[in-house]
């Protein structure tokens, strides 16, 4: 036996410190198998350390390593327990790295993104050989996806519980988002209903303040819906948003809701993931809509290289269980490129599909018949942009027109109506066969013709657009094939 | 102001013309939605199951055919609501795809909003058509 013969052969289990890449995280013969999980981490390593190196870190530090070799190792069939660096593709022009790791499924335990999350994201990124960490994608395997409720509806029943069928279902978030009372609040509800909309929403940090408690909102929130109902003939609901300091807290608070007779409930995502996966099981077993709000993600979606990519949270979210969630409008205020947009709205309502890298969807993903959820678009959009909104979202998704519906001149109704208006003219002419994106602004010009309130929205804000570079992009850009 | 029920996918559209219609069953016959028919004189939103008229046309292939059914639907109930209906039977899907109203009684009366008080401030509501005060057969006719 050679001398470094030996020393390879010794030093998996010498006491001390060896690479993570030895230790068997970095395996790039590795076939995954079809009940593995798999991850895309884009990772920078720090200066003087090998990429592989780094991936097999990632890897080690998410499943069974520490930093030292410890002997109790040697009392597992660790060989299962290891997750498993197997590729690592640099990203051209910049100093960055995908690197894709398989995990076991006998690393996780069922139905617990708590328990998921902590594996997969618990330790890793502090790590001090690593620049900067992001998590990119995943794949989830349908035996363990089964093993989640995921939404409490879905997109199919909740249009039939709704009765609505084949058009963007329309909402607005009642404003000022703070500050009103009870009685005002429950206006701008019932105007916005009876104008056209389908919901009118909580926003994520009206919850129990001194200026409006919860109890009382909801009492207002309720004759406005129902008497907007009885003015339209139509299913309408206001999400109630139940977000509070305590499970016990939201329970009482989603119970009024439920005795009120509200069709939906809401939650924030800085409730926690456990919490949402209470009140998913709470909806489903209540029959109320859960929407949720992902407040606060921002802090760790936006940045392209450190943190964790919102399709990955999108992902979460459905094995959680929620029927609805924010997942960007590309023409509005917030952050969306129009690609990555797309794959959220893929991750949330595809049943199976394929890898689409221009889409940033990085993995294939059998949803294995859980439920769709509903995506919702909101923030900085209005009527005069339905043709980019249909053309960009699809169908099934919430359309929120906050400021598009409560600022328009003529009153909140009015705004309200334009809205409808814009969108059923659009429906309408697309299932006629235009060609919405080039003629949509003629559709929308010609329905303000015998509609005024429209008229009005498309003339006040008509030159608004938010038009800055994205910083969240798939690296994969689509190449023509001729 | 007048009450319009604002059901379905164009009722915040002027009343489709027969052509714009066929245009509308075209799409759904494209995408392989067999289309059904249905009425009623009971526009209660939780109304889920209207009158069919007839099976869903499983089998037809021509706008022509299915805006004659939706006219003889028309002159039979000249004073029901009728709906023309698309149902998509994809996996994962398996609902309705599209739905609107191409007939309307000539008055509707509209919706009381009945408020019970119970305990604590809190009120129980429901939604009552007026036209329904009358016996099937009876109502949208004054």
């Amino acid at each position: 036996m050679t001398t470094e013969a030996m020393s390879q052969q010794k030093s998996r289990w010498a006491s001390g410190v060896i690479p993570y890449a030895q230790m068997g995280y970095w395996k790039p013969d590795y076939e995954p198998k079809d009940t593995d999980i798999l991850c895309a981490f884009r990772l920078v390593p720090q200066e003087g350390v090998d990429p592989v190196e780094a991936a097999a870190a990632v890897a080690g530090e998410s499943s069974t390593a520490t930093w030292t070799v410890v002997w109790t190792d040697r009392l597992t069939a660790y060989e299962n327990y290891q997750a498993k660096a197997y590729q690592v593709v640099p990203v051209p022009g910049t100093d960055q790295f995908i690197a894709y790791i398989a995990y076991d499924l006998d690393l996780f335990e069922e139905g617990s993104i708590a328990n998921l999350t902590s594996s997969i994201i618990g330790n890793v990124f502090g790590f001090k050989a690593l620049k900067s960490l992001r998590l990119e994608d995943m794949r989830i395997p349908p035996h363990y996806v089964k093993t989640f409720q995921g939404p409490p509806h879905g997109i199919v029943m909740e249009r039939e519980y709704l009765d609505k069928y084949g058009r963007p279902l329309l909402g607005a978030t009642t404003k000022p988002k703070l500050g009103l009372s009870a009685r005002s609040y429950g206006r701008v509800v019932y105007e916005a209903l009876r104008g056209g909309l389908d919901f009118v929403k909580d926003d994520e940090n009206i919850n129990s303040q001194p200026f409006m408690r919860w109890r009382d909102r909801f009492l207002y929130c309720m004759e406005a819906v129902n008497k907007a109902s009885a003015e339209t003939g139509e299913v309408k609901g206001h999400y109630m948003n139940v977000t509070a300091a305590t499970m016990e807290d939201m329970y009482e608070r989603a119970e009024f809701a439920k005795e009120l007779g509200s069709i939906i409930i809401m939650i924030d995502l800085t409730i926690g993931y456990t919490a949402i996966q209470s009140m998913a099981k709470w909806a489903r077993k209540n029959g109320l809509i859960l929407h949720l709000h992902r407040a606060g993600h921002g802090t760790y979606t936006r940045q392209k290289t450190h943190g964790i990519s919102f399709r990955v949270i999108a992902k979460w979210m459905r094995l959680a269980g929620v029927d609805h969630i924010h997942a960007g409008t590309v023409v509005g205020k917030l952050e969306g490129d129009p690609m990555a947009v797309r794959g959220y709205y893929q991750t949330l309502r595809g049943m199976k599909y394929d890898a689409d890298p221009t889409l940033g969807l990085l993995f294939e993903q059998d949803w294995a018949s859980i439920p769709a959820v509903m995506p919702v678009a909101s923030g900085g959009i209005h009527a005069g942009q339905m043709h980019q909104l249909l053309h960009y979202l699809g169908e099934d998704v919430v359309l929120q027109f906050g400021g598009g519906t409560i600022g328009h001149p003529q009153g909140i109704a009015a705004g309200a109506t334009a809205n409808r208006v814009a969108v059923e003219a659009m429906i309408q002419a697309r299932n006629e066969g235009y060609d919405v994106m080039s003629e949509g602004p003629q559709v929308l010009e010609k329905a303000a013709k015998w509609c005024g309130p429209l008229r009005v929205a498309l003339e006040l804000w008509k030159d608004i657009t938010f038009d800055y570079n994205p910083t969240d992009t798939p690296d994969a850009i689509p190449t023509p094939s001729y | 102001m007048a009450f319009r029920l604002t059901q379905g996918t164009f009722s915040f559209l002027p009343d489709l013309s027969d052509d714009e219609i066929g245009k509308q069953v075209q799409y759904c016959l494209d995408h392989d939605w067999p289309i059904n028919v249905e009425f009623t004189d009971d526009p209660h939103p939780r109304n889920t199951y209207w009158e069919m008229w007839g099976l869903p046309m499983f089998d037809v292939k021509d706008p022509a055919a299915i805006l004659y059914e939706i006219n003889a639907c028309r002159r039979a109930y000249p004073h029901h609501y009728i709906r023309v209906g698309a149902y998509d039977r994809s996996k994962g899907r398996q609902t309705v795809a599209l739905s609107f109203i191409v007939n309307r009684p000539p008055h509707d009366p509209g919706f009381a909003l009945a408020r019970q008080e119970a305990h604590d401030r809190v009120m129980r509501y429901t939604l009552h058509s007026y036209a329904t005060d009358k016996p099937k057969g009876e109502r949208f006719t004054g």
